[in-house]
C-alpha cells in the first residue's frame, strides 16, 4: 500500500511536528543524537575551517588548547542550555519564539534566520562542488574570488544543490538516517588523509610529529593578508561557531526529540570528532598542499583531499557537505515554514534549497567562513538570551513569561528592543573599541539578559 | 548469521579506510595501493552499514 502512494502523497505525509509538542512515542534515543551530531559536525565545513586556521597563522599550541577548551565550553552550551529547555518546553525554536516575542517578530526573525541558514548550506554545497567537478576537469576558485567565475562551476553547484535539496525535502528522519551512516567513515577517512600526507611533510614516527607540528604545519605565521590568531581566537570560534546552535537554541528543533536533556552531552561526538579531530586532519592537509604547490591561491578543499587519500577524500568531501547541508536546508524550511504553518514542509524546502544553491555559486561564502560563522551565531544569540530568561527567570521575578501569547500581542516589544540593542552594543564594540567579531559573542549575551529583563519589566507594567 | 556476516563486512570496509593510512604512514605500503583500498572499503561500507546502522537507529529511538 505504502509503495502505491504517489511521490506527493508521501512528501504531504511528513509531519516533523512544528507547530505542537513532540508526543511521547516519537521520542529518540541517544543513539539517533550520537549519530546526528557526528555528522553534522563533522562535515564540510571543516574541510575549509582547518585550513582557514593555518592561513591565519595559528601556532600549534595555541591551536591545541584553544580547541580542547572552547570544545568543552561549547558541549556544555549545549546540554545546560539548549538540551535543558528543549526537553522542558519540546517545541521548535520558532514555536517557542512566537509565544514569547509574538508573530511579528518571529516573522522578521524567521526570515533573518531561514538567510543565514540558507547561507551556510550554500558554503557546504559550494565546498561538495570542489569535488564533484574533479573529473570534469573544472576550474577551482581561489582564496580571493568573490563572484563565480566559470560555467563548469555554476553547473557543478546546481547538480549539487538539486541532490541535496531533494534529500532535504522528505525531513529529518532521512537526514538523520543519512548521517548516521556516514558520520563513522567521515571521521576515518578524516584520519586516513592526514596520516597518508605525514610523511611527506617529513613526519615519519609519532614522536617526530610535534617538531613538525610547530615549525612546518601550525607556524604561527599567517598568510600575507591574513590576521593572526591566537589562543583566545581558537577558543572563542571553537566555542561560538555553533552559537546560533546551543546559545542561540536553533537546535530546540533537533534536541526537542531528545527523551533526556542530558543527550545535549552527545554534541561532544561532533565538536571533538568534527571541531577538534577533523580540523586539525584538514591542516595538514591544507598545510602539505601550500608547500607543494609553492603558495597558490587556490582553495579548493575537493582536490587536496582527492591528491591525499584518492576518489575516497574526494568522496568524504561531497559527503560532508551534504550532511551539514541537509539537516542546515531542513531547519531553514522550517524557520520559512513557521511564517504561514499552512505551507507544506516540502515544498517550503524546495524553495529554500533553490535560493541556497543560487547562493552557494558565490565563492566568496566559502573564503569569509570564519568570519561568517561568528557573525551568524552573533546575529541568532539574543533570541536565546530571551528564551533563556523568559524560560528561567521572569515568572521567578513575578513577570509573564510567554508574553505574547498572554497578552494576545502580536509584538512583544521587549523582545525587538533587547534584539536591537544587543546588536548595536556589538557592532559599536567592533567599530569603536575594535573587538575582533569572533570575540563579540560573550559580552552580547550579558547585555541581552540585562536589556530583556530591563525592557520587561517596563513593558510588563504597562 | 545474516546480519552479523553484513555487519563484518561493514567493519572490514571500515577498517580498509584506515588501516592502509596507518601503512602508508609507516612506510610499509604505497599510497597508491592505500587510495585504492579506501575506494574498496568506502563501498563496502556504504553497501552494508545501511541495512544495520538504520534498523539500530529505530530500535534506539524505541527504548
Amino acid at each position: 500500500m505504502e509503495k502505491n502512494r504517489s511521490l506527493v502523497d508521501r512528501l504531504n505525509s511528513v509531519n516533523e511536528y512544528e507547530q505542537e509538542a513532540i508526543p511521547g512515542n516519537r521520542l529518540k534515543g541517544w543513539r539517533s543524537f550520537l549519530g546526528t551530531y557526528a555528522g553534522e559536525h563533522t562535515a564540510g565545513t571543516e574541510f575549509v575551517i582547518g585550513p582557514l586556521f593555518v592561513a591565519h597563522g595559528a601556532s600549534a599550541i595555541d591551536l591545541v588548547t584553544g580547541l580542547i577548551l572552547g570544545n568543552i565550553l561549547a558541549v556544555l552550551s549545549w546540554a545546560f542550555l539548549t538540551a535543558k529547555i528543549a526537553v522542558k518546553t519540546r517545541v521548535t525554536l520558532y514555536y517557542l519564539l512566537e509565544k514569547i516575542a509574538g508573530k511579528r517578530f518571529t516573522f522578521l526573525y524567521n526570515l533573518v534566520n531561514a538567510g543565514l541558514f540558507c547561507f551556510l548550506a550554500g558554503s557546504m554545497i559550494a565546498v561538495a562542488a570542489t569535488a564533484v567537478g574533479i573529473p570534469f576537469d573544472m576550474a577551482m576558485p581561489q582564496l580571493t574570488d568573490i563572484y563565480p567565475n566559470n560555467l563548469g562551476w555554476v553547473l557543478t553547484v546546481f547538480a549539487v544543490g538539486t541532490i541535496t535539496t531533494i534529500i532535504a525535502m522528505f525531513g529529518f528522519d532521512q537526514v538523520s538516517k543519512f548521517a548516521m551512516v556516514a558520520a563513522p567513515w567521515m571521521i576515518m577517512v578524516f584520519i586516513a588523509a592526514a596520516l597518508a600526507v605525514l610523511p611527506r611533510l617529513g613526519v615519519t614516527d609519532a614522536g617526530s610529529f610535534w617538531s613538525v607540528a610547530e615549525s612546518t604545519i601550525w607556524t604561527g605565521v599567517p598568510l600575507e593578508g591574513q590576521s593572526k590568531f591566537g589562543f583566545w581566537h581558537i577558543l572563542f570560534f571553537a566555542w561560538f561557531c555553533n552559537m546560533a546552535m546551543h546559545i542561540g537554541m536553533a537546535d530546540l528543533s533537533l534536541l526537542r526529540y531528545a527523551k533526556k536533556w542530558q543527550y545535549g552531552f552527545s554534541s561532544a561526538t561532533g565538536v571533538f570528532l568534527g571541531h577538534f579531530i577533523a580540523w586539525i586532519a584538514s591542516g595538514i592537509l591544507y598545510s602539505l598542499f601550500l608547500i607543494e604547490s609553492e603558495g597558490s591561491l587556490t582553495f579548493a578543499p575537493g582536490p587536496i583531499a582527492y591528491s591525499a587519500v584518492g576518489v575516497a577524500g574526494a568522496i568524504c568531501v561531497v559527503v560532508a557537505g551534504w550532511t551539514t547541508a541537509n539537516p542546515t536546508l531542513y531547519r531553514a524550511g522550517l524557520a520559512i515554514q513557521s511564517i504561514n504553518p499552512r505551507w507544506k514542509t516540502w515544498k517550503v524546502t524546495l524553495f529554500v534549497g533553490l535560493f541556497t544553491t543560487i547562493a552557494a555559486c558565490f565563492p566568496a561564502l566559502v573564503m569569509m567562513l570564519l568570519e561568517f560563522v561568528a557573525l551568524y551565531g552573533l546575529i541568532l544569540m539574543p533570541v536565546g538570551a530571551v528564551i533563556f530568561i523568559d524560560v528561567y527567570l521572569l515568572e521567578k521575578m513575578g513577570l509573564k513569561s510567554n508574553y505574547a501569547q498572554a497578552s494576545g500581542k502580536s509584538l512583544n516589544s521587549a523582545v525587538a528592543i533587547t534584539w536591537l540593542v544587543t546588536l548595536a552594543f556589538c557592532l559599536l564594540l567592533n567599530l569603536m573599541v575594535g573587538v575582533e567579531i569572533f570575540f563579540l559573542g560573550l559580552p552580547g549575551w550579558f547585555v541581552a539578559v540585562l536589556v530583556y529583563v530591563i525592557a520587561s519589566k517596563i513593558t510588563q507594567r504597562k | 548469521m545474516k546480519k552479523l556476516i553484513i555487519k563484518l563486512l561493514s567493519f572490514i570496509g571500515l577498517g580498509l579506510n584506515i588501516v592502509p593510512a596507518i601503512l602508508v604512514f609507516s612506510a610499509e605500503m604505497n599510497p597508491d595501493t592505500c587510495k585504492q583500498l579506501m575506494l574498496f572499503g568506502t563501498i563496502l561500507w556504504f553497501v552494508t552499514a545501511p541495512s544495520w546502522m538504520n534498523n539500530g537507529q529505530e530500535d534506539a529511538s524505541q527504548e
